[in-house]
């Protein structure tokens, strides 16, 4: 009561005194600040930190098979650590990660060669290389599960008519993996190279002129100055390719299930192919066991957290900012 | 010796040229070749499709796989369905995340700092994590099948707020002081100044949103099961749970389901490649 009748006469003069003092100002912009961040405020809160804290408490929770859960402290965490699928599922997830790592050099050529003084066609092999950035990840799925079908698909025809008998590229244990890595190779390079070639654009050609005078051969000009030059991009993308493929999940889903069934029930090469995020979902919406399945899902949350945290503490060695 | 250059540099320069262009020739053929294999495939009839050798062409046109799609699927629902997700979501997610990036960027207040970080450790979570969540509160708020179920979470992003918070705190900040010397409010300011400055920003993000929208599946998937209320994407994981191997009529409703977003790419290539561009620089 005290205070708003104090206030009230302090705002009034200082109204027209702005401009001098700070004070009211500040208070008034802080009004707007609430205002303009509380749409997303409220929106990110209910539709995503909620969540999170809610699937992290049920990750000390054990659930019922009637639903209801009770308090379980850590041995969710303590029963994943002893299943061998958990195991397993890490291996998957970050062997799929480095070989998606192994396609930012890929890229970085790619965007290399588009980048050349004087290329013909350089728009339309950009629009080709980035089609299926933009392509239905379901139905790049689809599409790749017919490519590789073991008996009709392409690829295996392809290979007969060099007199290679091709394996079933989705449902052989050993194989399964390596396609599904390939299909998240074409999905993404696109998308790099158009990141890379607008960082290549933004190194002066001067660079280049000289190091070509100097005798400098296109191998060593890449190494040289291409990749240190671009180094700032390389980093973001790799993050967020880390990011990214720690996550993978829907091109695995599409390829290893059939939706409206249980989930893989016919795909033998799924164990070798379960990603940590698959893992989460068969667990948690399938077996409806959410406690452990919140639990796989925070110990990939620390894995993201720790690789993106060591990667930020690496980029000073390697990364040039200009 | 100047006379010399030039001829001896020509047939090298062709030689590069010629190298260059068949690395990229066979990359190109590796990147459309299985969109073309879909559509000689959507063209022939199931028959044709486990026959082997396979044929290049289809020796009959088989139309018919096309409307198999619609009498499995209300197609022109769905796809109705998908551009009103993502136009909500788009449009609310640009004026949000601009308001609340600019508010990040440039304003003083208590918790920024906080609430940012809050944000941000948004993205480190597997988006699968949401979903029960997010699904019990579609429940209870009765929002199961229905648009505003599909719309409403996503048209709130963190991604979008760091996004936006990256450009608005690179923009020079004279004019904004000159107008605040005017006596425009910060609201004025970020409306009238600072989003006109912003376009090359809110491009991006407006491309990616509707991008992801447009081919975003297992939110919809889990909350909208009545296929009058479907996605295309979630749409076409069901017709895979139907035609299982019938993959004719697959690839026709994959093509019915991706050609919008490639038209709409293929007309405005610039301004895609352009905002992926841009996310690259601003990260």
């Amino acid at each position: 009561m005290t205070h708003t009748a104090a206030a009230r006469p302090a705002a009034r003069p200082s109204r027209a005194a702005t401009r001098r003092g700070r004070r009211p100002g500040r208070r008034r912009e802080r009004a707007w600040a609430y205002l303009m961040i509380a749409p997303t405020t409220i929106g990110l809160s209910v539709f995503y930190l909620w969540p999170i804290a809610q699937t992290f408490y049920d990750s000390f929770t054990s659930s019922g098979p009637f639903g209801g859960s009770t308090w379980a402290g850590t041995a969710n965490y303590a029963a994943l650590a002893q299943e061998p699928t958990v195991g397993q599922a890490v291996v998957n997830t970050f062997l799929y990660t480095a070989i998606q790592l192994a396609g930012i050099p890929l890229a970085v050529l790619v965007a290399a060669l588009l980048n050349q003084k004087g290329l013909r066609g350089r728009s339309v092999y950009r629009v080709l290389y980035f089609l299926p950035v933009v392509t239905m990840p379901v139905a790049v799925a689809m599409l790749w599960r017919w490519m590789y079908d073991g008996n009709y698909g392409l690829v295996n025809y392809l290979l007969s008519t060099v007199g290679i008998h091709g394996p079933h590229w989705a449902s052989d244990p050993d194989i399964a993996l390596y396609s599904l890595a390939a299909i998240g190779l074409w999905m993404s390079l696109g998308y790099n190279m158009v990141i890379f070639l607008a960082g290549l654009q933004g190194v002066p050609t001067e660079f280049y002129e000289a190091a070509r005078m100097d005798g400098a051969g296109p191998v060593r000009i890449f190494l040289r100055i291409t990749v240190p030059m671009l180094s700032p991009n390389i980093f973001f993308v790799t993050i967020l390719t880390v990011i990214n493929s720690l996550q993978m999940f829907d091109l695995a889903y599409m390829m290893m299930s059939t939706p409206g069934s249980a989930a893989g029930a016919a795909n033998p090469a799924l164990p070798k192919v379960r990603s940590i995020t698959y893992l989460f979902f068969q667990k948690a919406f399938i077996e409806h066991d959410i406690g452990f399945g919140a639990a796989v899902a925070f110990v990939l949350v620390g894995f993201i957290v720790l690789v993106t945290f060591v990667q930020f503490r690496l980029q000073k060695r390697w990364v040039h900012y200009v | 010796m100047s006379e010399t250059q030039p001829r001896s540099r020509a047939p090298r320069h062709l030689a590069q040229s010629v190298a260059t262009h068949t690395v990229l020739i066979a990359g190109a053929v590796l990147m459309v070749g299985p969109f073309l294999w879909e559509v000689v495939t959507a063209l022939k009839p199931f028959a044709e499709t486990t026959q082997l050798p396979p044929t290049l062409l289809p020796h009959h046109w088989e139309w018919s796989n096309f409307s198999k799609v619609f009498e499995s699927l209300p197609f022109g629902r769905m796809f109705l369905n998908t551009v009103l997700m993502t136009a909500g979501r788009t449009a609310a997610q640009v004026v949000f995340c601009a308001m609340a990036g600019y508010a990040f960027a440039r304003m003083r207040f208590r918790g920024s700092a906080l609430l940012f970080g809050l944000f941000l450790s948004v993205l480190m979570v597997p988006a699968l994590v949401f979903l029960i969540p997010q699904y019990e509160i579609i429940q209870s708020l009765g929002w199961l099948n229905s648009l505003q179920g599909l719309i409403v979470p996503g048209m709130f992003s963190a991604f979008g707020t760091f996004l936006l918070r990256q450009f608005f705190m690179a923009l020079p900040h004279d004019v904004e002081e000159a107008a605040r010397l005017d006596g425009a409010n910060p609201w004025q300011i970020f409306w009238r100044i600072a989003l006109p400055l912003a376009r090359p920003g809110l491009l991006a993000l407006t491309i990616l949103t509707a991008l992801w929208s447009w081919n975003d599946l297992m939110y919809p998937l889990v909350i909208n099961t009545d296929p009058q209320k479907m996605t295309l994407s979630a749409g076409l994981a069901t017709l895979q749970g139907e035609h299982f191997t019938d993959y004719s009529v697959l690839m026709a409703g994959s093509l019915m389901a991706t050609a919008p977003m490639i038209v709409a790419f293929v007309l405005l290539q610039r301004h895609f490649i352009q905002g992926i561009a841009f996310t690259g620089s601003k990260g």
